[in-house]
């Protein structure tokens, strides 16, 4: 195989990665953050934890994974990103902990001020966490300043632009819908109802950030710097998103689920056109950009990891899938059969 | 503090910390699958009773050791920005790889272990807790793999027009010996740390005459393993001494305090060196002991100090490289005694299981609790040791720590994360013990983490 191709083979892999994390994980920190609103009682807090409990963890892999993949297939990424987002990712672990530590400990003593702070945890920790990486990636779409030697030479301000921040909202909303379409799906009764109004006014909140945020990177002109053109690919995004708007009115929640899952790995599918070649654009001069072919690793090690990555990733595919599988039941908030 | 020195800190701080509940995860998860499988076998109650308790104690140790966990899978970049641009090529596969072969494995099977009891047949409950144990020391040999390479580098050419280390050779980086020891002692230090543990709760109910029969099978399970743990990492940490021998003279002088060469070379039972911490002032020595640890042979050379730090200048350019040798010279003292005591005090234990109504003993009061703290300590010492005998390599021969860190970050920044990390660790700690105290204590018969009814009365809920 020749470098080139392992090359680009690589990029894909790695937004596959991502993909599957915004994907999973995505439902996971919108759980979060509705925690708190959605359960009222302890037995429904219990019960909207446990549509994720068995899975959150496994699902958090995926990011773990995307991370070191982008360090054993290019180093150069992986150290200018994770050392010029450092405060913001520096948070973002502070929420990842936060949330990580509450879900094994917040039932773990009867206390209801102790059960309480670990909830909020929760949801201030997926809120966090949804937040950054929304930004960090809307940066990485804008492009941001690096200097001949691979170096980021902004700081956490940079960062802090308004298409960034738009792009942190945004993600927090998507996850937001997604988490609600998830716990429509996997609760009954009185929650089902309550999470469905949740759903209703999200769907529209979500709707209003995510075409503010293609028009912005429509007329910043983001779209077309790449070799790729994402094409119809953003349009199909946004479509599927108002169609799921029908789904939630209809109470259909298997399909308002799928629909914004499409949505977020379009969305995903036309981040990663627009980048590629680059994987990290320099604002300050493109020609130093990082690109595939400047941070990657020697073809020898991408080699070794294709034949790795390419070996495990269908059998992580097949046992996670088949934890969703046994675990497809609804949550009751009937005490006998919640597990604590 | 420069840049540097804070990185070098909060680096050490956050690995030790995650480090400190790491090993018991990996020795406890061995336990909590035998005796889940010996329930399988006998359908006897009691081996049922000690998954389900010695699980709890797994899962509230387990959680700290997920969240600290993610800080290190991107401490390498955030940090050691420099470090991961030399190395990337070689060091970021087996990190990738543990992703994928040994997190996803005890992440996934974890929760199927929880929340599938009684879903799914008893056969596949009872696979799930071997997948965790599995997983989670499949993880560790990944990282000890990774880590064996920055002590004993194998596999790589530098490239000098890309300004990095690339891997060649991948089997030689999977078969490096020097991380395979490693594994040895690592793995049976948490299967040692697990046992001790055990040991400790077990004694703390049998003193006061609670489920006996429980208790008395963990204790002579503990005092077994703790034994045969205590004495492979005894002689995986003598071979380790070998290697070390060959592969990095100086930190075996600086462990032990060998100023000029020695032959046959004697062991520091205790030094005291001047102030320039380059010449011997005062010290007790037991002749030919060393000779033994170091080459298996009574009589051997051990290089000093002073003639290691000659002869790397020539190799390496000016510069020092004597690592500091207070820390070294202690902690290997603190890790060796605290495991010779931990091999005498399982031996103790066990004999005393002899008797019939050993839990009546008056030391069972206090040597079990008391002998819990040693592999915990040991642990950090052995890790700073390792660590801080590399100095000044980060990659030993091939990159210094100088040269590693993030140029882009300021002191600002690292205060601002140490000072986070710190704030958040210790509260984690707080929350930590409290549960496992209260856990440990109330025995297996207690059922209280269950549903409360404090319905509307949780804070901030009502509308
Ligand atoms: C010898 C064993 C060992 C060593 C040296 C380290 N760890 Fe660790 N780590 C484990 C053994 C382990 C473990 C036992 O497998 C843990 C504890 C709980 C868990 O989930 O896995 C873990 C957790 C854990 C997790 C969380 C996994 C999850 O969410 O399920 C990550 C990302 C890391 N570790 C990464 C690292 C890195 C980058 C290290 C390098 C400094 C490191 N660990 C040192
Ligand atoms: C889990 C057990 C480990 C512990 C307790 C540990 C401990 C430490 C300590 C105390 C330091 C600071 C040394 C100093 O200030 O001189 C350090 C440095 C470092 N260690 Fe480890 N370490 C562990 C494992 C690892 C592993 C597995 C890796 C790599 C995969 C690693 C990579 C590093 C790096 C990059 C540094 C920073 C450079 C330095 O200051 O030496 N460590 N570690
Ligand atoms: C009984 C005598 C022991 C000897 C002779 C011994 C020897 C060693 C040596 C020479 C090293 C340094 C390896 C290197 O940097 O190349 C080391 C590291 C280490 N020791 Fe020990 N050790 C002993 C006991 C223990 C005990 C009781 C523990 C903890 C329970 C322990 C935990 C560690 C750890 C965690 C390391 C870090 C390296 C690793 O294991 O991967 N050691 N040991």
């Amino acid at each position: 195989m020749s470098y080139e191709f392992l090359q680009i083979l690589w990029f894909i892999l790695i937004a596959v990665l991502w993909i599957g994390f915004f994907f999973l994980e995505g439902f996971d920190f919108g759980v979060g953050m509705l925690l708190p609103f959605i359960g009222k009682k302890d037995e429904e807090r219990r019960a909207v934890i446990n549509t994720i409990g068995s899975v959150w963890d496994g699902n958090e892999v995926w990011l773990l994974t995307a991370g070191g993949a982008t360090f054993a297939a290019f180093p150069e990424w992986y150290a200018t990103m994770f050392s010029g987002f450092y405060l913001a990712f520096f948070l973002l672990l502070v929420g990842l902990i936060m949330r990580g530590i509450s879900f094994e400990y917040r039932s773990k003593d009867a206390n209801p001020a102790w059960r309480n702070r670990f909830d909020w945890m929760i949801a201030i920790g997926s809120f966090l966490a949804a937040l950054l990486l929304g930004a960090a990636f809307a940066n990485l779409a804008r492009g941001v300043p690096i200097n001949a030697d691979k170096m980021f030479t902004g700081n956490l301000f940079t960062l802090l632009n308004p298409y960034g921040l738009l792009g942190g909202l945004t993600t927090v909303a998507i996850f937001l819908l997604h988490g609600a379409n998830f716990l429509g799906l996997k609760l009954e009764g009185e929650l089902r109802e309550r999470v469905n109004v949740f759903a209703k006014k999200l769907w529209i909140g979500t709707t209003v950030l995510y075409i503010a945020l293609a028009i912005s990177t429509y007329v910043a002109g983001f779209w077309s710097r790449g070799f790729v053109n994402p094409g119809v690919v953003p349009i199909a995004a946004l479509a599927v998103l108002l169609v799921a708007g029908y789904f939630i009115n209809r109470r259909m929640e298997g399909w308002a689920f799928i629909m914004v899952a499409l949505n977020i790995v379009l969305t995903q599918v036309t981040f990663f056109s627009m980048t590629f070649p680059n994987v990290m654009l320099s604002t300050t001069n493109p020609e130093w950009s990082l690109t595939i072919y400047n941070a990657s690793s020697s073809q020898y090690t991408l080699g070794v990891m294709s034949i790795v990555a390419l070996t495990f990733v269908p059998i992580v595919l097949a046992y996670q899938g088949w934890t969703y599988y046994i675990f497809r039941k609804r949550i009751s908030t009937d005490k006998k059969s919640l597990v604590y | 503090m420069d840049l540097i020195t804070l990185s070098r800190l909060q680096f050490g701080l956050t690995t030790v910390y995650h480090w400190l509940f790491v090993p018991l995860t990996l020795g406890l998860g061995w336990f909590v699958a035998y005796f889940q499988t010996r329930y399988y076998q006998t359908k006897d109650e009691t081996w049922r009773k000690m998954a389900k308790f010695w699980g709890k104690l797994f899962l509230i140790n387990f959680a700290i050791g997920v969240v600290t966990g993610i800080v290190q899978e991107f401490q390498f970049g955030m940090n050691w920005s420099e470090y991961s641009r030399y190395v990337g090529d070689i060091f970021g596969a087996p990190l990738a790889i543990e992703a994928l072969m040994a997190f996803f494995l005890e992440s996934t099977f974890l929760g199927v272990w929880i929340f599938g009891e009684g879903k799914i047949p008893e056969k596949a409950h009872l696979a799930s807790i071997w997948m965790v144990a599995i997983g989670s020391n499949l993880s560790a040999i990944w990282i000890l793999l990774a880590n064996g390479w920055m002590q004993n580098p194998v596999g790589y050419v530098i490239n000098e027009s890309a300004g990095r280390a690339e891997m060649v050779d991948f089997f030689a980086i999977v078969s490096n010996p020097k991380a395979w020891i490693f594994v040895w002692h690592t793995l049976a230090d948490g299967l040692a740390m697990a046992a001790f543990l055990i040991l400790a709760v077990s004694a703390y109910h049998l003193v006061r005459k609670q489920n006996l029969d429980f208790f008395k099978r963990s204790f002579q399970i503990g005092a077994v393993m703790g034994l045969i743990a205590s004495a492979l990492v005894f002689l995986g940490g003598h071979t380790m001494g070998q290697f070390m021998y060959e592969s990095q003279p100086m930190k075996m002088a600086a462990l032990e305090a060998v100023w000029e060469t020695e032959e046959p070379a004697s062991f520091s039972l205790l030094t005291i060196g001047d102030l320039t911490g380059r010449q011997e002032v005062w010290s007790i020595r037991i002749p030919y002991v060393m000779s033994f640890l170091a080459c298996n042979n009574f009589t051997c050379e051990v290089k000093g100090v002073n003639e290691l730090q000659a002869q790397y200048e020539q190799q390496y350019g000016h510069g020092n490289y004597v690592p500091l040798m207070v820390v070294t010279y202690w902690t290997f003292r603190i890790m060796m005694g605290f495991g010779f005591i931990m091999m005498g005090a399982a031996v103790w234990f066990l004999y005393a299981t002899r008797r019939p109504d050993y839990e009546n003993a008056k030391w069972m009061k206090l040597v079990p609790f008391g002998a819990l703290f040693l592999p915990y300590l040991a642990n950090a010492s052995g890790w700073i040791l390792t660590e801080m005998g590399r100095q000044p390599w980060i990659v030993f021969g091939l990159l210094k720590v100088q040269d590693a860190v993030s140029p882009n970050l300021t002191p600002v920044d690292l205060l601002i994360s140490l000072i986070g990390y710190t704030v958040v660790y210790s509260s984690l700690a707080v929350a930590m013990v409290y549960l496992m105290k209260k856990y440990a204590i109330a025995g297996p018969d207690a059922t209280m983490h269950e549903s409360v009814d404090v319905a509307p009365a949780l804070v901030g809920s009502q509308d």
